[in-house]
This record gives structure tokens, C-alpha cells and sequence, in this order.
């Protein structure tokens, strides 16, 4: 099944990138999202088995997959919209959903490898759809913004390829060549230290780029700046959960060494000084866009700090991760009505967005407040077992920098949030006012409801994916 | 013989660090990929022939002719000057490398390790470092993939390192090497060379916050 998933969703995103017709485009994409709901249903259902060797359907490949899967729906619908306003060529329209199906599909194959190199391999694919969404418009400013996502991004490749080299001389003191997660974990006692602790640096470098978090974050911003709405909602979203499934696994193997301390602190410096950039970022950003991907870099951070914390924090960080692709995608998805009524990305000329667009406004709001993590957001519930679990690691120093931090991201953010709602705009002509179909908003309100559903009041089964996807780490 | 030919790449690292002209540094890369090929005929003794066929074709077709090629062609078309422009004076650069390659010489001296092949490990890891300051140093933007086709390189010395055991390794060593090349160089030198005149990264500085 997965052979054939993957043989069919390559060849829609062929016909797609061939084809000119506007119907059967349509048609195209629509019948690629069934193709994508019809696997995860599969997989659901085929729960902890393994396909092909190299995938296996385990808990948190699952938990992931379905998040891509429920964001990639209003993905789809606001990317129809979004070229229906565009009134872009045939040629582009196809090449940007043939990319689009690229990416989703690559993005969920990354997730369900249980194999290391078979995750950088979909990694690699996701850089080549990416920069296709990336340059979707053709312009200068897109062109720089592409170049630099694809060079970061090669760079970034190279590492994790040459992390997986120190991994298997590594895996020699082992006796073993077997590079999949679960022989590595079966081996962490055997694995040499030395040549780990090196791996685990590349690795965890090459995978920042996709993660957005220092040292490799920057080719990200510049990314979801130039991308398309929905693109930059599945780039900020779903891509950046494939950053975090590939640091992840390898960490539950470290995790098992003598080294957990040592790779939590490799972590723990790098989260924080994430949380840092954005923080002197969000100040100062004057582009709302570019303030959405900061704010992802600072909740990236925090999923971070929680994994170099421990305990509680394990589990807040798959919380945080699922919730935080409900919310910034909603977020981001949201931006292009913003644009439509104003036709800039500046804060200065945007505002008064309440009185033009009120169900659009809302949105806004409550995707700050859940951004923000303020409750009733799930987001809250999340970022507050992160602080649980730095105050129970004896982190207290670092929980008050990063709450401070965290204080002027929020008063940051608002600022620039109310100013868009309420605060007239700088030159804005009402007479050329488009309007917008509240209908359009509607997909965000559910997608934001599904992260308080799933913060405050979380089923059962959802729960149990979290745990079982943390089993293996010592506690 | 395997001793002699990869002391010679780092040689060749030492000469790119002087070199002032942009066709020497195309003229380098291919005799990289030249050293590579009698390299991996040398070393991989042990994997099966269709194997190794592949590799040697993708050392001498890919990096040795096909890239270079490519390379001189851009250079051409897009009139770009023949001067590397680096930020630092050749001196500094040559002491740079030479301060690299004798970290990574001690680096590798401080590691008690009977599986490693130090010569491998010395060349691979200050190919990757001086690459890396290649790409920091050069002003133009194809002086920086140049300086990633050179980190290529040295990773693809790594892989060979434990080329006998994994086999598999090195082909996905080739796999980056074409994907990421072609990536970068077909898509977009085109391109950039179309819109940007001068390819400088000074003009890829228009993203800005505000």
C-alpha cells in the first residue's frame, strides 16, 4: 500500500506539473487529497506495522501524519482560491499543485521512515518542492529568497548526510550496519560515544534548517516571506514537524547513551537562543508575515526546551508540536485575505481590519491569543507543562529568562496585532475595499477549535499516541 | 597510492586558497573528481562490480567533465568576471587553510580508533572547513557553489572511508552529489545570471524585516 500511495501521489504531482487544463487540475488535486485521506486511514488502521522495510505506521508517525493530513485540506481550498484571485498562467498554476502534492506526500513519507537515511532522502524532496512553491511568483525578490532557501538547504543536507557517515563508523564498534532507528536503539549501549557525539551535532544542525531553529533558521524566514499564503502555512507547519521527527527519533536513541545529558544540552542552548532571536526579531519585524515565521521559531524553542528538559516535557513537546501546525497554519492561512484588502505586508498601512473584514478579524484575534498561549488556547496547556517540566529539572534560571522573553514576544506581538484590528491605516482607501466571503474564514475557526479541543480536553486515544510515541525515553 | 593521491587533493585545497582566476577554480574541481576516480578504483575492492561501475562513471562523468563544463559554460554566458574577488588577501586565505589541515591533522591524532582510516578522515573533514570558508570569503554567488561543490567532495571522501562496509552509503553520497548539484546549478544559475547582472551577493540583500 505504501508502494502504491507513493507510486500514485508522485505520478498526480507529474500529470499536474505536465497538464495545462484548468479542470482536470482541479480535478487533479482533489483527487490526490482522497488519495491522502484513503492512505492515513490505512495507516490508522495498519497501526504498528511496517511496510516496504524502510516505513512503519508507529505512534508518532500516525499522530503526525494526521495532522498533516487535516491541515492539508484547507491548504488545498485556499490555494484554489488563492490562484482563482491570482489569475495565474496555466504553467504556474500546475507547477505550484504538482509541488504542492509533491511536498505533502514527501513531507508524510519523512514521517513514517523508520529508517535514518530513508528520512533525509524525503528531506531532500521537500527542499525541491519547497523552492518551486518558493518562486511561484518569478520576481527578483522571490528569486533571492529561493536561492537562499536552496543553498542553506543543500548545506543543511550535506550535514545530516555527513551526520549519518560519523553514525555508521559509530555503528562498526557495534558489529552491525543496519542503519534503521530501531536497530540503533537496539545497539545504544554498543554505539562508540566519540563518533555519536559528532553525528548527533551534524545531524542536529542539518535538521534546524527544516526545524527553524539557530543556528540554520534563517533560509525558513525568508521562505515563508516569499512563498504563497498556503504554501507558507504547510512550510510553517507540517515541514517544520519533519525537522523535528528527524532530531527526534535520533534523540530517543541518544537518549538511551550515556549522552542524553550532554545532547540536552546541545538542545537546551540551542532552544534558548532560539526563543532569543525571535524575541529581538518580533521587536522590531515590520512585516506581518515575517512576524508569523518568527513567532514559529520562538514555539519551535519551546518544543525544544521541553525535550532538553524531560519528564513532563516530553509529552508537551508532541502536544506543542500538533498544536502549534493547527494554529500557525491557521494563522498563515488567514494572511492572504489580510492582503487581499490591503495589497501590502507592512503593519504601518495596515488596520482598522475589524471594520473591513470582521469574521477575517476574528481570526486574527483568536489566532494571536492562541499563538500567544493565552487560555483557553491549548497551546497554554502545552507551553505551561514545558515550564512544569524546566521547573522540576531545576532549570529556574533559564525558566525566568525564557519567560521574560516570552513577555515581550507576546507584548510584541500584540502590539502589532491590535494595531491591524483596530488602529486606522495610513492612507487606505475605502472606495476600492474588497469584500471577503466569511466562508473563506471558515476552515480557520475549525482548525483553531481543534487546538483548544485537543489542549484542553484531549481524547483518549490521542493521549495514548503521545505516550507511546515517548515510551522509549528514560524518564 | 591511496596515501599519494589524497594528499594531493589537499594540495589542490592549498591551490584554490591562492588560485585568482575564476576557470582555475573550475580547472581544480575538475581534477578533484579526476583523484576521486583512481580513489575509488584503489579503495572499494570489496563491493560488487555493478557498484562500483556506477560510482567511477558518476566520479568521471559527473564531477569531472559534466559539472566543470557546465560551470565554464556560466561563466561565459552570463560574462561574469575573471577575478574570484575574495574578501581577504591570498596570504590569509593560504594560512587559513593551512591552520584547517593542521587542526583536523591533530584532531585526528587525538582519536583512538582502529575501525578509522585517518587519512580519509583528515582530508574529508578540512575539505569540509575550507569549504566552508570558501563560501564565506568569495563574493560571487557561483564562487559559492563552488565552494559547495568542494564540500561535496570531501564528504564523498568520507563515504568512502566506510565505503567497504556500507555500500549503500556511497550511493547515497552519489545521490546527493547529482541531486543537490543539479538542484543548484541547473535551476537556478540560469536564472540568477538572467536577473541579477553582476552575480554579487551583495544584491541578495532586498529581504529585510521592514
Amino acid at each position: 500500500m505504501m508502494l502504491l500511495y507513493l507510486i500514485l501521489a508522485y505520478s498526480i504531482a507529474i500529470v499536474l506539473f505536465i497538464n495545462r487544463n484548468k479542470i482536470i487540475n482541479f480535478s487533479l488535486i482533489g483527487l490526490f487529497l482522497l488519495l491522502q485521506w484513503g492512505f492515513t486511514i490505512y495507516a490508522c488502521f495498519h497501526f504498528r506495522s511496517s511496510e516496504l522495510d524502510y516505513f512503519s505506521f508507529d505512534s508518532l508517525g500516525i499522530l503526525l501524519l494526521l495532522t498533516l493530513s487535516i491541515v492539508s485540506v484547507p491548504a488545498v481550498i485556499h490555494s484554489l482560491i488563492y490562484i482563482k484571485d491570482n489569475k495565474d498562467s496555466a504553467q504556474s498554476r500546475g507547477i505550484y499543485f504538482a509541488a504542492i502534492a509533491g511536498l505533502i506526500t514527501s513531507i508524510g513519507a519523512g514521517y513514517l521512515s523508520n529508517h535514518i537515511a530513508v528520512t533525509w532522502i524525503f528531506t531532500e524532496l521537500t527542499t525541491l518542492c519547497a523552492s518551486a512553491l518558493i518562486y511561484h511568483h518569478r520576481n527578483k525578490l522571490a528569486l533571492e529568497g529561493t536561492w537562499k532557501y536552496i543553498f542553506i538547504c543543500a548545506i543543511s543536507i550535506t550535514f545530516i548526510f555527513i551526520g549519518i557517515l560519523f553514525l555508521s563508523l559509530s555503528l562498526i564498534h557495534a558489529g552491525s550496519s543496519d542503519l534503521s532507528f530501531k536497530n540503533l536503539l537496539a545497539n545504544s549501549d554498543k554505539l562508540n560515544p566519540f563518533w555519536l557525539r559528532l553525528s548527533f551535532l551534524f545531524i542536529f544542525t542539518g535538521f534546524t534548517a527544516k526545524l527553524g531553529l539557530v543556528p540554520m533558521y534563517t533560509a525558513g524566514i525568508d521562505a515563508k516571506d516569499k512563498a504563497p499564503g498556503p504554501a507558507s502555512a504547510l512550510l510553517s507547519s507540517v515541514l517544520m514537524n519533519l525537522g523535528f521527527v528527524g532530531i527526534f527519533r535520533f534523540y530517543v536513541i541518544i537518549a538511551n547513551t550515556p549522552l542524553q545529558h550532554w545532547a540536552n544540552l546541545v538542545i537546551g542552548i540551542a532552544a534558548f537562543l532560539s526563543i532569543f532571536v525571535a524575541t529581538v526579531y518580533m521587536v522590531k519585524v515590520k512585516n506581518i508575515k515575517r512576524m508569523f515565521a518568527y513567532s514559529s521559531i520562538e514555539h519551535t524553542g519551546l518544543v525544544m526546551l521541553g525535550i532538553a528538559a524531560g519528564g513532563i516535557g516530553y509529552y508537551a513537546a508532541i502536544l506543542h508540536v500538533v498544536l502549534h501546525a493547527f494554529v500557525k497554519s491557521s494563522l498563515f492561512f488567514q494572511y492572504n485575505q489580510l492582503y487581499k484588502v490591503f495589497q501590502t505586508k507592512n503593519i504601518y498601512q495596515i488596520g482598522n481590519y475589524f471594520k473591513y473584514n470582521t469574521t477575517g478579524a476574528m481570526v486574527l484575534l483568536l489566532g494571536f491569543i492562541s499563538a500567544a498561549a493565552m487560555p483557553p488556547s491549548g497551546l497554554f496547556v502545552s507551553e505551561f507543562l514545558i515550564f512544569k517540566a524546566l521547573f522540576e529539572a531545576n532549570q529556574i534560571i533559564v525558566l525566568i529568562a525564557v519567560l521574560l522573553l516570552l513577555t515581550m514576544i507576546i507584548w510584541a506581538f500584540g502590539k502589532n496585532i491590535f494595531k491591524i484590528l483596530f488602529i486606522p491605516a495610513v492612507g487606505f482607501d475605502e472606495k476600492t475595499l474588497i469584500v471577503i466571503s466569511p466562508w473563506e474564514s471558515a476552515t480557520q475557526f475549525v482548525l483553531l477549535a481543534g487546538a483548544v479541543y485537543l489542549g484542553l480536553n484531549p481524547p483518549v486515544q490521542f493521549v495514548q499516541l503521545i505516550n507511546e510515541s515517548i515510551m522509549q525515553l528514560p524518564i | 597510492m591511496i596515501n599519494v593521491l589524497l594528499i594531493t587533493f589537499l594540495i589542490t585545497l592549498f591551490y584554490i586558497a591562492i588560485a585568482n582566476r575564476m576557470l582555475t577554480y573550475v580547472k581544480v574541481l575538475a581534477l578533484q573528481g579526476v583523484l576521486l576516480f583512481f580513489v575509488v578504483f584503489l579503495q572499494l575492492n570489496e563491493i560488487s562490480t555493478l557498484n562500483l561501475v556506477l560510482i567511477l562513471l558518476e566520479t568521471i562523468i559527473f564531477k569531472s567533465i559534466a559539472v566543470p563544463v557546465f560551470l565554464a559554460y556560466i561563466l561565459k554566458r552570463n560574462r561574469i568576471t575573471r577575478e574570484a574577488e575574495p574578501f581577504l588577501p591570498n596570504f590569509v586565505s593560504l594560512i587559513i587553510t593551512t591552520i584547517i589541515v593542521v587542526a583536523t591533522i591533530l584532531l585526528a591524532n587525538s582519536i583512538q580508533d582502529t575501525h578509522l582510516n585517518k587519512i580519509f578522515f583528515v582530508v574529508a573533514l578540512s575539505t569540509l572547513f575550507t569549504g566552508l570558508y570558501f563560501i564565506a570569503t568569495r563574493r560571487k554567488i557561483i564562487t559559492h557553489v563552488m565552494g559547495y561543490l568542494i564540500i561535496e567532495n570531501g564528504v564523498f571522501v568520507l563515504s568512502l572511508a566506510v565505503g567497504n562496509e556500507m555500500p549503500m552509503l556511497v550511493n547515497l553520497g552519489i545521490m546527493l552529489d547529482i541531486f543537490a548539484s543539479v538542484l543548484i546549478l541547473g535551476i537556478f544559475l540560469n536564472k540568477i545570471g538572467d536577473v541579477f547582472k553582476n552575480i554579487d551577493v551583495n544584491q541578495l540583500s532586498n529581504l529585510k524585516d521592514y
